[in-house]
């Protein structure tokens, strides 16, 4: 079922937690809301679930306008983020609880309810713990109860907040996969909020990404990724490094470091150019295009790849700059704890001084990787 | 030679076995023989003369109006104890924290100062109670004043109880069974009910304790009209004033065991909720 949010808005006393938004939710889309505590994405899915009243704006599940309609009548699964499981009953009286407070006409018979539980508890591969009670599982098998509970009465709209939030990582992962393969089996539509972008990148169709209380942009991961929209959801995205660029003719200049744009007139002012740390080359050397001197003040080895934490020498930035290589190119680049380096941007995000607009996706196609080093 | 073994802090057997041996034998002195006393008393004359005594026809009233009070302010302490217990846990509003601290008063005041309230409220030349006048309604020196002032008395234990344990379980498993379907009835028989039901038991007994056993307020507003309005506690000062000491024992020997009673419901409840939890460990070993 396809879900239609018109101008919702929402305040706690004097607290704007959600300014106006609009959003448009395909059916059988899975939607990540995606942003810092405080943002507005739980409240968002509490709106959506009823379990919180906007103050003003429609709510639409498919045409039905569910705006007035009670939470007990929206037919929403929804899954928490502490579990809320009934502790004083076991597994199976859990998942049987939606289908057994049914109207007495809707309701299955008894007979049909355990057979419905037991597929269900097969689903999420947990039959053997039927007769268990919720404190005798541990935080993985209690979420996926979670999730067959909230399935049991074939909710067209399945809502999460924080699914994985309190498991440890590698549970979480299995979670995340496995979450993904029942939607696609069952194709509900499903909204889940998380602060965690890998899990909102891994997981979503579209990301939603939101700050105090508005949508800062939708996307599908991948363009999400290619092009974030504003500075804050690069922030968001994962580590970035920031130069702080003044315009001198015919550079960006930040003390002893500078880089030359490409030639294009709205460059030609000062701004901060975003740099992620994976597309950032480093040389014994500057160049032409690009003098950002640094020291390296730590190599972290982090699975596949190594961290380099570098600090500016002769500029300022507000944070260390983080650079990622593979172990194999590191070698080849014959660097170590202390030495002294020459950085250079393969594509970069120019944000104006004015505002906070979408940036300028800048690529230095002039330097092929790999042959950096050149003397001015 | 003795060797040397380090104890713990205060572990020294000198001041440990002082300690508990001061501690035992003050509530032997303070707690255990004033008990054994009553019952003494009590049975001096024999079973023969107990048993006359309790079946005195205004002792048997004093038991039976006790009983009724109990009845009575019981089932409406533990609706009302609900009812306050949701609403400050589940709701938020101007004032809740007000609320939560004016449960708190009758164990503040002094039940004899309730009583006395409640005579200037509702005895005859009391503002409310002079329209009860003109209506012909007695509610002061009757049984409906002590019913009021013992509700008064009692109204916090029933809440006291719930308040921690519903702040601490959190309103999220009554949300989720109200998104999977449940009804307000549903919702709180199926979950609320059997999560707050030791709590709830255990505000019970204790309500029921107090009710019982009431002294202060129900002297001022009760009259002490012998074979009216005497309550089992204020019978047994009656007694003892009229110098009939072991007929006062006798009585006094049934609220003794109305306590005793109590203890042992209590101890049952605790033993109960400690089960509930181990039980689930036992079951969790067995399947493994």
């Amino acid at each position: 079922m396809s879900i239609r949010l018109t101008n919702i808005s929402k305040k706690f006393g004097q607290f704007q937690a959600l300014s106006p938004l609009n959003l448009d939710i395909e059916e059988g889309e899975m939607i990540g809301l995606l942003g810092p505590s405080g943002s507005g994405k739980t409240t968002l899915l509490r709106i959506i679930a009823g379990l919180e009243g906007a103050d003003s704006g429609q709510l639409h599940f498919g045409d039905r306008d569910v705006t007035q309609i009670h939470v007990r009548e929206r037919r929403v699964g929804f899954v928490f983020q502490n579990y809320a499981l009934f502790r004083h009953m076991t597994v199976a009286e859990n998942v049987a609880f939606g289908l057994q407070v049914m109207p007495r006409k809707q309701r299955p018979s008894a007979a049909e309810i355990k057979q419905r539980v037991t597929h269900l508890l097969e689903t999420v591969q947990l039959a053997h713990l039927a007769q268990r009670y919720p404190e005798q599982l541990s935080g993985g098998q209690k979420q996926r109860i979670a999730l067959a509970r909230a399935l049991a009465t074939q909710p067209e709209v399945l809502l999460l907040d924080e699914p994985f939030g309190a498991l440890d990582a590698k549970v979480r992962k299995e979670l995340r996969r496995w979450l993904r393969t029942l939607h696609d089996e069952l194709k509900f539509t499903s909204v889940f909020v998380t602060h965690d972008q890998d899990e909102a990148l891994e997981l979503s169709d579209r990301v939603v990404v939101m700050s105090n209380g508005h949508i800062e942009q939708i996307n599908t991961p991948a363009e999400l990724y290619a092009q974030p929209n504003s500075r804050f959801v690069f922030d968001f995205l994962g580590n970035v490094n920031v130069f702080n660029a003044n315009w001198q003719q015919p550079r960006w200049q930040n003390d002893a470091a500078f880089l030359v744009p490409p030639e294009q007139p709205e460059l030609q002012q000062s701004g901060a150019i975003y740099v992620r740390s994976h597309e950032l080359e480093l040389a014994d050397k500057p160049n032409s295009q690009a003098c950002l001197p640094f020291d390296i003040v730590a190599i972290t080895p982090i699975g596949a790849e190594v961290r380099l934490e570098l600090a500016p020498r002769g500029w300022h930035s507000d944070e260390l700059w983080e650079a990622r290589f593979t172990h194999q190119r590191l070698k080849q680049l014959g660097l170590e704890k202390g030495s002294q380096v020459f950085a250079t941007p393969q594509t970069g995000y120019f944000f104006g001084a004015e505002g906070d607009g979408a940036p300028i996706r800048l690529n230095w196609p002039f330097l092929p990787p790999g042959s950096l080093v050149f003397d001015i | 030679m003795n060797t040397f073994k380090p104890s713990r802090v205060g572990d020294a057997p000198l001041i440990k076995w002082s300690l508990i041996t001061l501690a035992v034998l003050l509530s032997c002195l303070m707690l255990l023989v004033p008990l054994a006393s009553i019952f003494q008393q009590a049975f001096a004359g024999g079973w023969q003369l107990y048993i006359e005594h309790l079946s005195d026809a205004d002792t048997l009233h004093a038991i039976g109006l006790t009983l009724i009070v109990a009845a009575l302010t019981v089932p409406i302490n533990l609706v009302f104890g609900v009812l306050l217990a949701w609403s400050v846990t589940r709701f938020e509003f101007p004032g809740r924290k007000i609320l939560i601290t004016l449960i708190d008063i009758p164990f503040a005041v002094s039940p004899v100062v309730a009583g006395l309230l409640y005579l200037l409220l509702y005895g005859n030349s009391g503002w409310l109670g002079s329209w009860l006048f003109e209506h012909d309604l007695q509610v002061m020196f009757a049984w409906p004043g002590i019913v009021m002032v013992t509700i008064f008395v009692t109204c916090p234990f029933v809440a006291r109880e719930l308040i921690p344990l519903m702040q601490q379980q959190g309103a999220s498993e009554e949300e989720a069974a109200v998104i999977l379907g449940a009804s307000w009835w549903q919702l709180f028989r199926r979950v609320t009910l059997p999560n707050i039901k030791w709590a709830l038991i255990y505000g019970v007994i204790l309500t029921n304790a107090r009710a019982v056993g009431e002294f202060g307020a129900v002297a001022v507003v009760s009259g002490n009209i012998r074979g009216e309005t005497n309550t089992l506690p204020l019978h047994v000062q009656l007694l003892y004033e009229d110098y009939q000491a072991e007929a006062a024992f006798a009585s006094a020997s049934l609220l003794a065991l109305i306590a005793l009673f109590t203890l042992l419901l209590k101890a049952i409840v605790e033993w109960r909720q400690q089960r509930s939890l181990s039980a689930h460990h036992d079951n969790e070993q067995s399947q493994l």
